[in-house]
């Protein structure tokens, strides 16, 4: 079952509003439903099967010899989950199988979704926006779909959780990035705050903050711009900006997240740590879903560094943002 | 880890020597660590299958080198075999030979096109050519914006007509407007699409019919992973593009995609793009990548680099000292400056075959252009005599630069002692060699 945007974000003590204020802003008429969502997921994952003709039949569990452990295997590579992840997972069940903990053929699929979604899941960890403003921050490198994200996120946290939100163009560096980031808070019906190219995106954030808390909205949204984690300045930088929200407000940034394009190949797992190193990242959003990746590096990137994958990007439409369901996740990795 | 193939291939293959042949087995054992390492830099699995079982073949029964040890004997047959499957010379762009040349570039969202065409039309303007943009993606927020900025920063003429209008009418309405204005080429800025999404690429091929494209450029992001190989098979059945335009690899991707795209669709990689500024994208030489891949370095570009900072006399001066180990501290001071106009550390370190642990480290101790001032200022604190003969250097004189400097004791020790494993280094490649990591006390 898909989890909820109710269950996928810890409001605190916040009272359990109702849907309000969000007919301002335009948008869909109402949000897919969860099952239309991984129908759209599984059906572009099948045409990836397809092409890479890796599909893993039901025979291939009972037969479960040696040839079969390597397709395995290789659905799995061919996924980005990577070569350490996958030997780790196919070993441990491998050795499951073999103790007789688990019986040939389609209990060896269910086990190794389950191995598969344990390694994805960060103990279900939420969105924590339990603070008031809760300050979110949403970093990565450079075209992951931050900017777009954060319209998709500010938009949900409106019509779903009916909260108040101020995205903070904190992207100073881009050409057009904040009106790129503008176009999306008019879409999703929240406040901006900016400021000016080339500005220095530490003062955006305080400023944001400093407007939440003045007018009392409940969360701020901060953009950054995109940077490679091999430069080091600009690492620096991104430090620095939150610095300054965590000396505007106790505690903030509350959620630090980075972006991962789910076409990221073994790479990701190097920008994860190095942003991770950088500003203590607090979970993943995997975007780009939609396509025939299938974001198995994200898997790498929970199991090597307990960072948990938060939520899901599968379109360009302002609903196509989800709460991560591991479990769907992991299914979907196998491309059944 | 992948920067330590090399190592890796040395241990698995150390009892080889003796016998002067690889052995069945030996192959295997080192096919696996190749595997493994390809993987890792996101190789496609079909593609390293077969490669794999191809350098298999060439390396069963290859009689050991004399010059080299068994490990970098199979190195040297998997460069090779890489740099003959990324494909040989680069190709050009073709030009056209009346009226503006039409660009056309495609690609995935956040692949980097926007700023790609900003950085041709720079590019193709420091060869004697008026390169203008026009602007057809009407999709992502702000797009035209974005490239009404970078055209305007690029000094690139921009044609846009909004978002309201179909984008295949846009560029062949720009196309007339760059024949008008005696534009030489026109880039054709296109909205990034999913490979699936069949509407969207029928625009593009929409676009493809009515402004017939000279050059058709895929731009790829080189952190992509397995997926590239489905993305470029799309693209190539729907536009067949020409070419590749390889973006964000300043970063450490190792750029396996590259390697995929090309052994799958035989499209050449033609431009790479190494950094946030408009200048900084460069002939792709598949040649070199080889070496990337595999966590090699690429002498080549950086020997081009020196060159083009360097004037010839100076370079064949430096040549010889390095070949006799003559190189001195004031000579490094002296590469260190020009080192630091081509650009960050990073990206010049990275070219240096052998540097991708030294890279490494640097960036674990943090080290980055501030700490070249630092560099700078430990050999300006140094006597002629002692830059010219760091051994020179003993204790008291180490304090005395140490305290010129602003430095350390420490810091100074560091600098002689990897200046010294750096002319070891240079004198053998410049003797033709590969250089033995264990022998640089870097393996």
């Amino acid at each position: 079952m898909a989890r909820s945007w109710r269950d996928a974000f810890d409001l605190g003590e916040r009272p359990a509003e109702g849907v309000s204020g969000v007919e301002e802003g335009e948008g869909p008429a109402g949000p897919e439903s969860g099952s239309g969502l991984f129908k759209r997921l599984r059906d572009s994952l099948s045409k990836s099967r397809q092409a890479l003709q890796a599909e893993l039949g039901a025979s291939l569990f009972d037969q479960l010899d040696e040839e079969a452990w390597e397709r395995i295997e290789e659905a799995l590579i061919l996924a980005d989950v990577g070569a350490r992840t996958t030997a780790e997972v196919v070993g441990r069940l491998e050795a499951e199988v073999e103790a007789g903990a688990v019986p040939r053929g389609d209990p060896v699929r269910e086990r190794l979704v389950e191995l598969l979604a344990e390694a994805a899941d960060g103990d279900g960890a939420r969105v924590d926006l339990s603070a008031r403003p809760a300050v979110v921050m949403i970093a990565g490198v450079n075209g992951t779909g931050k900017t777009t994200t954060i319209g998709k996120l500010a938009w949900h946290l409106r019509r779903e959780l009916g909260l108040s939100v101020i995205v903070a163009a904190a992207d100073t560096y881009r050409a057009a990035a904040i009106e790129q980031l503008e176009q999306w808070a008019e879409r999703a019906g929240a406040e901006i705050v900016r400021g000016s190219p080339g500005g220095d995106p530490g003062a955006v954030v305080f400023d944001a903050i400093a407007a939440a808390e003045s007018r009392g909205v409940d969360v701020v949204v901060a953009d950054t711009a995109g940077r490679l984690h091999t430069h080091s300045n600009l690492m620096a930088e991104l430090a620095k900006v939150r610095r300054v929200a965590a000396k505007r407000l106790e505690g903030a940034p509350h959620e630090s997240l980075i972006v991962i394009d789910a076409t990221t190949g073994q790479n990701g797992l190097r920008q994860a740590r190095a942003f991770a190193e950088a500003v203590d990242l607090t979970g993943v959003v995997l975007t780009k879903l939609d396509g025939t990746a299938k974001g198995g590096i994200a898997l790498a990137i929970a199991s090597e560094l307990g960072l948990p994958v938060k939520l899901i990007g599968v379109g360009e439409g302002l609903d196509d943002l989800r709460p991560f369901d591991p479990r769907e996740f992991a299914t979907a990795l196998l491309a059944e | 880890m992948f920067d330590q193939l090399s190592d890796r291939l040395q241990e698995t293959l150390s009892g080889v020597r003796a016998r002067g042949k690889l052995t069945e087995e030996d192959v295997d054992r080192a096919m696996r660590e190749i595997r493994l390492a390809l993987l890792e830099a996101d190789v496609n699995f079909k593609v390293v299958k077969q490669f794999t079982s191809q350098v298999r073949e060439r390396c069963l029964g290859a009689g050991v080198l004399d010059s080299l040890n068994p490990g970098q004997q199979v190195v040297k047959i998997v460069n090779e075999e890489l740099a003959e499957l990324m494909g040989g010379a680069s190709r050009d762009l073709a030009f056209a030979g009346s009226g503006p040349t039409v660009i056309l570039i495609a690609g995935l969202q956040g692949s980097g096109k926007t700023t790609a065409c900003a950085k041709l039309a720079k590019l193709l303007a420091g060869q004697g050519k008026s390169a203008a943009l026009v602007a057809c993606d009407t999709q992502r927020p702000a797009a035209v914006d974005q490239l009404l900025t970078v055209g305007e920063q690029a000094g690139a003429r921009v044609y846009e007509q909004g978002t309201k209008r179909d984008p295949t009418e846009i560029a062949e309405w720009a196309l007339g407007q760059a024949k008008a204005a005696g534009d030489d080429v026109l880039i054709v800025d296109t909205a990034g699409r999913l490979h699936i999404d069949e509407e969207l690429m029928a625009e593009l091929a929409a676009i493809r019919k009515r402004t017939k494209p000279h050059d058709i450029l895929l731009v790829l992001d080189s952190m992509t992973g397995q997926d590239a190989v489905n993305v470029a098979q799309a693209f190539a059945e729907r536009v067949d593009f020409d070419g590749v335009l390889l973006t964000k690899l300043d970063g450490d991707a190792r750029g396996g995609a590259a390697l995929s795209v090309k052994a799958v669709t035989g499209k050449p990689i033609l431009y790479a793009s190494t950094g946030e500024k408009l200048d900084q994208l460069e002939r792709f030489h598949p040649e070199r990548m080889a070496g990337r891949i595999l966590g090699m370095g690429d002498v080549m570009s950086l020997i081009e680099k020196a060159e083009e900072v360097s004037d010839q006399k100076q370079a064949e001066d430096l040549e010889r000292k390095i070949r006799r180990q003559e190189f001195t501290l004031e000579d490094f001071l002296q590469q260190m400056r020009q080192v630091r106009r081509m650009g960050p550390l990073g990206n010049v370190l990275g070219l240096m075959p052998g540097m991708g642990r030294a890279v490494k480290q640097l960036r674990q101790a943090d080290l980055d252009d501030r700490e070249l001032d630092r560099l700078e200022a430990i050999i300006l604190s140094m006597t002629p005599a002692e830059r010219a003969r760091p051994q020179l250097i003993d204790g008291s004189r180490r304090k005395r630069i140490a305290r010129g400097s602003g430095t350390t004791v420490q810091a100074v020790n560091q600098l002689v002692k990897q200046f010294g494993q750096m002319r070891k280094l240079m004198a053998q490649l410049a003797k033709g060699k590969l250089p033995d990591p264990q022998q640089l006390g870097l393996g």
